[in-house]
């Protein structure tokens, strides 16, 4: 305990090399837990969200487009499908679930969904007040959503026209909330969950002229995509190839797409990865300087201390216990900014309510951001200390 | 008490040194003078039992030095050997009290606040423990660096160049303080200097307790 005492005073001897050291380790460590923690939030928002789906069908397009609007809720939908076509797919011997999903409209950013009950028990979600929705015009919403827009059960609103705010408000069709939901960790906390005759409701009163044009709407009507699950996993190998080629639809597998967004996100982490690298090999630099002019400067006093008695292993402690607290408290400084950075990040993501990342997550990869921290310090503190083991008494004495 | 028979001592690649044989019995004085490159801080190292000699005998302490492995010889160090450098050495980043805990640290004991206080006060400077050594006077900084080179009660003082760059009367307090500091621990004092003066600051046979043997190194190789 009294090495690590000693080594703190004569750390903080020099104020300002051993703080920009701090600050240089720190930062490279920050980029790196910034990643780490990122990393581990979409992954974990990927399995979370996909799990269960199968396969999503939709218009044709962009099949990750088809994930990331339908799945993620992340981008806008490459268009509309027949709801015929999906209640003949539906029948499918295949098909074990079928989920719609019916966009086009939002409130204040969050987007109103039309489909089924079976979205809900999908996410396993349970409703924290009210109840789901008994009749078109019921929503029930997630639980961000409920706590960022302030609403209350019986609260109505009505729905603005595209997935963004600033489109036209659908002024005569007005929402009830009757449920709000509990933090499920789903894409559902950010959504507003309605049947799906709600979103036709909206639109066919909308642009319906009269009775004849409503009627031939209802016969035309459409859904943006449905979540499929398969009966077995044998369909896999029939059922998108069937979609593709004799329907007016695509099939989109959520793992298949997924695995490609994350390889060219991956061009992207392996560029920042490289340069939170960089960063600690300049911070390891910078900390083998600075112990290095420590011991050139400090010859003559750790020669004293082998005068004094202490072991040559004792007076390289000495200098490797400053390289300990460099690393603890780089360590500590990284890992708050990167937790930082990564709620900053989060804070302006969901302003445009979209992934859920912020700080505060503690996933047991970040324990590699301590080890590297002393890994680096203490890498670079081996030949000063080395140094320090070897410093000649009789230089001391020599001195004059 | 110091006893050498035969000693040298060769420099890696350099000249062997042969030292006169030295009879210091406990509490007695010696005065190592002699020309820089002499050989004075490689038999003060020898002393200390830093360095080993190519060849002879040494007892220092009542212990025979060759008998000592190099850990056990760095806590007979701690334990016997006080040592005041030319140049204080006191750490800058410490207060004086924790440079004497560090002294206390190196040689492998716990901090011993009490004892600390007690050897500040027998050199009249305890009030200074809370102060840095950037803020004493050269007086104050010698005071406390041979309060660092007692606080273990050591058998023998190794003092190198004590007086040097001293005016005359700081040069004489300093010789002054070192006689009376090693007669009331009762340790041997070793003084190494090139400065003549001290020859004349220690009187022969000091109130008949501790004596003063001279010994002038010539630089002599095998």
């Amino acid at each position: 305990m009294k090495t690590l005492s000693f080594a703190w005073r004569y750390l903080w001897a020099r104020p300002l090399s051993a703080a920009l050291n701090v600050l240089l380790l720190s930062l490279g460590l920050a980029s790196i837990t910034f990643l780490l923690l990122v990393g581990h939030q979409l992954s974990t928002a990927f399995d979370r969200d996909l799990a269960g789906i199968d396969v999503v069908v939709g218009a044709k397009g962009s099949p990750m487009q088809l994930i990331l609007s339908g799945v993620l809720h992340l981008d806008v939908p490459p268009g509309n499908v027949p709801l015929a076509a999906v209640r003949a797919l539906e029948k499918n011997p295949l098909v074990a679930r079928l989920i719609p999903i019916s966009l086009g409209d939002n409130f204040q950013g969050y987007r109103i969904v039309g489909t089924s009950h079976d979205y809900i028990r999908h996410y396993q979600a349970t409703l924290a007040q009210g109840a789901l929705w008994t009749a078109p015009m019921q929503v029930v919403l997630g639980a961000t959503t409920a706590r960022k827009l302030g609403a209350a059960l019986g609260n109505t609103f009505v729905g603005t026209h595209g997935l963004g705010t600033g489109g036209h408000a659908h002024g005569d069709s007005t929402y009830t909330v009757v449920g709000i939901l509990a933090p499920s960790g789903s894409v559902l906390d950010r959504l507003i969950l309605t049947d799906t005759a709600s979103v036709w409701k909206v639109h066919e009163d909308y642009t319906a002229v009269d009775a004849e044009d409503r009627k031939i709407m209802e016969e035309e009507r459409e859904i943006t995509m449905a979540l499929v699950q398969y009966k077995t996993p044998m369909a896999a190998l029939t059922f998108p190839r069937y979609v593709n080629t004799s329907t007016e639809m695509q099939a989109a597998a959520p793992a298949l797409e997924i695995s490609r967004l994350l390889n060219m996100l991956g061009l992207g982490t392996d560029v920042l990865r490289a340069f939170a690298g960089v960063l600690l090999l300049t911070a390891g630099l910078s900390v083998f300087i600075a112990l290095w002019s420590a011991v050139r400067e400090r010859r003559a006093d750790l020669a004293l201390l082998r005068m004094l008695g202490a072991p040559p292993a004792k007076v390289a402690a000495l200098l490797l216990c400053e390289a300990l607290w460099l690393g603890l408290l780089a360590a500590v400084l990284g890992l708050a900014l990167g937790q930082g950075f990564a709620a900053a990040l989060g804070w302006f993501l969901q302003l445009d309510n979209s992934l859920l990342i912020g700080g505060l997550v503690w996933p047991p990869e970040l324990a590699v951001v301590p080890a590297l921290a002393l890994g680096v310090s203490l890498g670079a503190a081996l030949l000063p200390a080395l140094g320090a083991y070897r410093v000649s008494v009789l230089e001391l004495l020599q001195s004059r | 008490m110091i006893q050498t028979r035969g000693l040298t001592y060769c420099y890696p690649g350099g000249p062997a040194l042969v030292f006169p044989d030295v009879d210091v019995p406990q509490g007695a004085v010696l005065l190592l003078s002699g020309p820089s490159g002499c050989g004075k801080s490689t038999w003060l190292a020898l002393v200390a039992g830093l360095v080993a000699p190519a060849s002879g005998a040494l007892t220092v302490a009542d212990q025979p030095l060759a008998a000592l492995k190099k850990i056990a010889a760095d806590a007979w160090r701690a334990r016997a050997i006080g040592f005041l450098p030319q140049k204080l050495h006191l750490s800058a980043a410490l207060t004086v009290q924790q440079n004497l805990a560090l002294a206390q640290w190196a040689a492998g004991q716990p901090e011993d606040a009490v004892r600390i206080q007690a050897a500040l006060q027998s050199l009249g400077v305890q009030e200074l423990a809370g102060r840095k050594p950037g803020q004493l006077s050269g007086g104050q900084a010698q005071r406390v660096a041979l309060a660092r080179a007692v606080l273990l009660q050591p058998q023998v003082i190794l003092a190198d160049e004590p007086t040097a760059s001293l005016d005359d009367e700081a040069a004489a307090d300093a010789v002054g303080l070192l006689l009376s500091t090693a007669k009331t621990h009762h340790a041997t004092l070793v003084i190494a200097t090139h400065d003549a003066r001290i020859a004349t600051l220690i009187p022969a046979g000091i109130d008949g307790q501790i004596g003063f043997q001279p010994l002038r190194l010539l630089r002599k190789q095998l």
